[in-house]
């Protein structure tokens, strides 16, 4: 909403000042979003009379001008329009000045090997009209003696946006926002006593609002006007539009823009030649067709609610007039429309012909029922002021009386929920300042609720008109109390933080992307997933809601290999999403590592990051937040997005839970397609929903500290077994032989080719054994190295190297 | 007697002279070894005269003493000269790098996620989650936003149905919702989470984070609001003061509802927060709505408090300096570096919130 403090003063008295009234309007709720000064620079028109003209000597159709400015010195001006001519008076623009229109500054240029001093506006390079034929015209009798003054009138008021929220339709009028303003101390609300339509004469044009289910328009006020001459609009009400941004267009049309930006009443005038025996106001059928104002064709659906005449539909009511009744230059007779529409009605309209105009924009918001008469009063008696003609008596046609809104308040409720008191007395005031009636009750006040304010139905709305007029800065600030009853995170919101910083401490970069992404990418990674679209996207690329985070996470160290970077590792915890409903969703900690270790090191050997750095990572990770590696089981069945042999499952105990993690390298094909150029890519999943809560807090007790004292052996082992064979099944076989013996097993060499059968292995692992109740003798530790060897060879069919 | 005085004379000058390990065992032998000339006499104590013996033995432990205590030292001069220059040898360049090591870092966001969730913890509110994708129930209606009203066009959303009833949330309000209907009241919840609106360009992007808070009990006010807010607001930017202005606005879910700004000024090109008189919009807040406590069942004449939401991403910017929010989502390796957190750097109560 644009508005200036001299338009604001047609209906406040005030003694403050400007800057006064930007905080003020602010501190009511009326948010100030910019300030702008649209007549700077405009003091540079000037009013010039036109002394000689002569032709361009080398251009048919310019003419080159002697202005008198009202300066010494003449300015030579060359011009190209048609009514350039001796003696007129027109609108001068100095070197410096900026068009309204084009924004352009103007500099001395020469135009055709003659040098123009500026230039002589029309009224559209203006921003007045239209009219772009020719040069302004003025009248000789006005501005005779003005040449060399300013053509605009000085004004200081500068022109204030605000945002008005959308409860508040009264301040989308410049009286609401005067009312609020006179309500909060800042001057006095003027009584403008508007005048009333003095009239014999009928309107003559029948009105009808069909009575039927959902019938949106409720009152459909009209006052017709007869023999008017359509014109240009005076000088104050071109001003007042100009002031606030908006262009003049005809008397008719800018009259009905003033009324409604000045007291929130939309309007609209027919040109009630063309409208066929009468108005009825209906819902439309399905099919229908009409052409707007805006020159587009709408085809309606059932229910609208269109103003129609006997040929069909003449505009959506609220919304935006039709072609074929609008009014022109030369329309005769008008037919002035005021009327109500009904807020979800007009939304929902709009909504589905994809419709947004001023009137839908208030009528959506809620118009003062009670308007309809002052809002014709006072549009019909400036048209018959500017444009003539005669005006008709007012018709209104009501098929429901709008109810005025009562509420009981409860003046204590005030202090109950802003925690400061005021009395009575100022309570009264305010709300009578914003035009509610009140009735004083035993314990209560019944007010009746004005009907420009559609937003206020209940006592916490009076509650809010109070504090908010009182000044927030009133209310007292209570310091919160530093007490805990209840632990601030869940357990698996702790797991959540500790396994992001566990991640980002073993070299991962967090990033956060999107929670949706490229159908293309989410292809790769949707494994047994839903692809889940979403209707109206940002884009056709981020169409998705992302399946697994590895779509994103790999475009984006897609791009940062581009950059020239080559050893990343990266890491997103959030979530993916399985299914389109509430809930459908997992946590997931997903991460990815490119390129080598340590590349171009003196000390080290470079290689490419591998499986078993990315396992290393994931295990290490769930270790540290509490889950015991003795417990956990890996296979290699993974979803197709990984390389089919070089990757893997974690569970983190055998068969009882679900999938803890993936890791492995991206498929090739993948890596291949997405066009990467690394020399490897390896991922990991740790699915944060599936990971149960460790039973032992870190809290609890910890186990009773048990360590033995005997001497520990260690024997080295050396196993033929077929390539089939898991290190992780040699691994189970030894330790079921003894749990309480065996405290360690290490895998320390893995052997295919020369000496090894093919199809075989052989498998190296060393054992520490080690009693709690004594020291092992030859004989005890030769029973156990049987008995492993016996074991092994049993389960995985492995034969002993000897 | 001039036998004894000879051999330490000899070998005394024979140890004094530059010797290898061998010579000096070689000397040793030939000293101390079975028939070693020091060994041989030690035999013939029994053979002197006894007047003289006593004599000869004292003079004979003398010397062997003292020849000892000369091949030892030398033994000694010579092994640690050996371990010299095998340092000497040994003496590496260290200014060369250290073997390579990797550093992870934790992305801003979270990290003011944690320090808010480390503020909020100390005046009791505990952390609620909900789901990214909500019903246009919990999103839009319950908060009193019903269809067909305004205030919908606030918020430009992501639909995944052509019904619109399931919808990415455009705010964590819905977690508000969620909360009052699963427990009873009193409610001290702070929510953390995405949001998503359909709006993209230099200040929006399609997500971003909020924060929500909610606070229900019997005689909560707008009093405790701006006490609770104040302190967030001082505590999250690391200052003794801070100027911030509450002023009226609309949210349908809140009433009375407020906006608030906290003061600020441009020093060096860097923006300084609490001094100055330019105003910076950062949260939205108020009273909730008696028609949402209906719709969670909670009865408004019993229990009433506040809500609000803040702007995680913003807040970020504003504390860490950064001046474009689309980098947030657009992971550049530099920029994760340059803007993130070392994953040591817990905010807690007892350290603060930053080092």
């Amino acid at each position: 909403m644009k508005i200036t403090f001299d338009w604001i003063k047609d209906h406040l008295d005030t003694k403050f000042k400007e800057d006064k009234l930007l905080d003020q309007l602010t501190n009511v709720g009326l948010e100030v979003e910019g300030v702008e000064n649209l007549l700077a620079g405009l003091d540079l028109f000037k009013v010039a009379k036109i002394l000689k003209t002569e032709k361009h000597p080398n251009a048919d159709r310019l003419k080159v001008c002697d202005v008198d400015v009202g300066e010494k010195e003449i300015k030579k001006v060359v011009c190209g329009a048609p009514n350039a001519r001796e003696g007129l008076i027109t609108v001068y623009a100095p070197p410096g000045a900026i068009v309204p229109k084009s924004k352009v500054k103007l500099v001395v240029a020469k135009i055709r090997d003659v040098t123009s001093y500026g230039m002589l506006c029309s009224e559209s390079e203006l921003n007045l009209s239209n009219e772009s034929d020719g040069i302004t015209e003025l009248s000789s009798k006005k501005y005779g003696k003005s040449i060399g003054k300013s053509y605009f009138s000085k004004s200081n008021s500068n022109l204030i946006d605000l945002s008005i929220t959308p409860n508040r339709p009264d301040c989308l009028g410049v009286r609401g926002i005067a009312r609020d303003l006179a309500a909060s101390g800042f001057g006095k609300l003027k009584d403008l006593k508007e005048k009333k339509i003095k009239s014999k004469n009928k309107q003559s044009l029948k009105v009808k609002i069909n009575k039927e289910k959902n019938q949106a328009c409720s009152s459909f006020g009209s006052c017709l006007i007869t023999n008017v001459k359509n014109t240009e609009s005076p000088k104050w009400l071109k001003d007042k539009l100009v002031s606030i941004g908006q262009k003049p267009i005809s008397a008719i049309v800018d009259i009905t823009n003033y009324v409604m930006l000045d007291i929130n009443r939309p309007l609209h005038a027919y040109d009630a030649d063309k409208i066929e025996k009468g108005i009825i106001v209906r819902n439309s059928k399905s099919g229908e067709e009409f052409t707007a104002l805006d020159n587009k064709n709408y085809t309606l659906d059932d229910g609208m609610c269109v103003i129609s005449d006997s040929k069909g539909v003449l505009g959506l009511g609220g919304i935006i007039g039709g072609t074929r009744s609008g009014t022109e230059f030369d329309t005769k007779n008008i037919l002035l429309e005021s009327a109500y529409f009904e807020p979800r009605s007009i939304r929902s309209t709009s909504k589905k012909l994809n419709l947004d105009t001023d009137a839908k924009f208030r009528f959506e918001r809620g118009i003062d029922p009670l308007s309809i008469e002052d809002g014709l009063n006072k549009a019909a008696l400036l048209i018959k002021e500017i444009c003539g003609g005669e005006i008709s008596k007012i018709d209104i046609q009501r098929i429901e009386l709008g109810k005025v809104k009562t509420i009981k308040f409860d003046t204590n409720l005030f202090e109950k929920i802003t925690g400061f008191k005021i009395s009575t007395k100022e309570i009264l005031k305010i709300l009578e300042d914003l035009g509610f009636k009140i009735k004083k009750e035993k314990n209560y006040l019944k007010l009746s609720v004005p009907t420009w304010r559609p937003d206020i139905s209940q006592e916490i709305d009076i509650v809010e008109e109070l504090v908010r007029i009182t000044g927030y800065d009133k209310i007292k600030i209570i310091d919160p109390i530093k007490e805990r009853t209840k632990s601030t995170l869940t357990q698996s919101q702790k797991l959540f933080h500790f396994l992001q910083r566990a991640i980002a401490s073993k070299g991962y970069l967090e990033a956060i992307t999107w929670s949706f992404t490229d159908s293309n990418y989410n292809d790769h990674f949707k494994d047994k997933n839903k692809e889940i679209k979403i209707v109206n996207p940002i884009s056709s690329d981020l169409g998705v809601l992302r399946n697994s985070i590895f779509s994103n996470l790999i475009m984006y160290m897609n791009k940062n290999l581009d950059r020239g970077f080559k050893d990343l590792s990266i890491f997103e915890i959030g979530p993916i999403f399985t299914g389109l409903n509430p809930g459908e969703q997992n946590t997931v900690v997903c991460g990815l590592s490119a390129g080598k270790k340590s590349r171009l090191s003196w000390v080290e050997k470079e290689r490419n990051v591998d499986v078993f750095d990315i396992k290393r990572d994931v295990v290490q990770t769930l270790v540290e937040a509490g889950y015991n590696s003795d417990k956990f089981f890996i296979d290699s069945e993974t979803p197709n997005y990984y390389h089919p042999g070089k990757s893997g499952r974690l569970f983190l105990n055998r068969g009882k839970d679900q999938v803890a993690a993936y890791f492995g390298e991206i498929h090739p094909n993948i890596i291949k397609k997405i066009d990467i150029k690394t020399e490897t890519l390896v991922g990991f999943e740790i699915f944060v929903d599936n990971l149960k809560i460790p039973k032992k807090a870190l809290k609890d007790q910890k186990t009773k500290f048990e360590v033995s004292d005997y001497q520990k052996s260690e024997r080295d082992f050396a196993f033929i077994v077929n390539k089939k064979i898991k290190a992780q099944d040699l691994i189970n076989a030894v330790s079921s032989v003894d749990k309480k013996l065996i405290s360690n097993i290490r895998v320390f060499d893995v052997y295919e080719g020369e000496n090894i059968p093919e199809n075989q292995k052989s498998i190296a692992i060393n054992v520490t054994i080690q009693s709690s109740e004594k020291t092992l003798n030859d004989n005890d530790l030769e029973n156990i190295n049987n008995a492993i060897i016996k074991t092994v060879e049993n389960k995985t069919g492995a034969k002993i190297r000897s | 007697m001039s036998d004894l005085k000879n051999i330490q004379n000899d070998y005394s000058a024979k140890l004094n002279n530059h010797l290898s390990l061998e010579n000096i065992n070689k000397i040793k032998s030939e000293l101390f070894g079975k028939n070693g000339l020091i060994s041989s006499q030690f035999k013939n104590i029994g053979s002197i005269p006894e007047t003289d013996r006593k004599k000869f033995a004292s003079d004979l432990n003398q010397i062997k003493d003292e020849l000892q205590n000369l091949i030892a030292n030398k033994i000694n001069e010579i092994e640690s000269k050996k371990i010299n220059e095998k340092l000497e040898k040994e003496k590496i360049d260290v200014t060369l790098p250290e073997r390579p090591f990797v550093k992870g870092k934790i992305h801003p966001v979270s990290q003011t996620i944690d320090e808010i969730s480390s503020i909020f913890s100390e005046i009791g509110f505990s952390i609620e989650e909900g789901p990214d994708v909500e019903n246009e129930y919990n999103n839009f209606t319950a908060l009193n936003t019903p269809d067909n009203h305004p205030a919908r066009d606030m918020h430009d959303t992501f639909y995944l149905d052509d019904n619109k009833e399931i919808l990415l949330r455009t705010h964590t309000s819905p977690v508000q919702i969620r909360t009052m209907l699963k427990d009873n009241p009193p409610f001290k919840i702070i929510a953390p989470g995405r949001t998503y609106r359909s709006d993209s360009d230099q200040t929006h992007a399609p997500m971003f984070h909020q924060v929500e808070g909610l606070h229900i009990d019997k005689d909560i006010n707008m009093g405790h609001l701006k006490g609770c807010l104040n302190y967030f607001i001082k505590e999250f930017f690391e200052v003794e003061k801070i100027k911030m202005r509450f002023r009226p606005s609309h949210f349908p879910f809140t009433e009375p509802s407020a906006e608030v700004d906290i003061g600020y000024k441009i020093k060096d090109g860097k923006i300084v927060i609490g001094e100055g008189d330019q105003w910076l919009e950062i949260l939205g807040c108020g009273m909730v709505h008696p028609n949402v406590l209906k719709n969670v069942k909670v009865d408004p004449s019993k229990y009433q408090g506040y809500a609000f939401g803040i702007g995680i991403d913003r807040l970020a910017m504003l504390k860490y300096g950064i001046n474009d929010l689309r980098a947030f989502f657009d992971c550049d390796y530099r920029w994760l570096n340059h803007f993130g957190f070392d994953p040591l750097d817990v905010p807690t109560n007892y350290r603060g919130l930053s080092r």
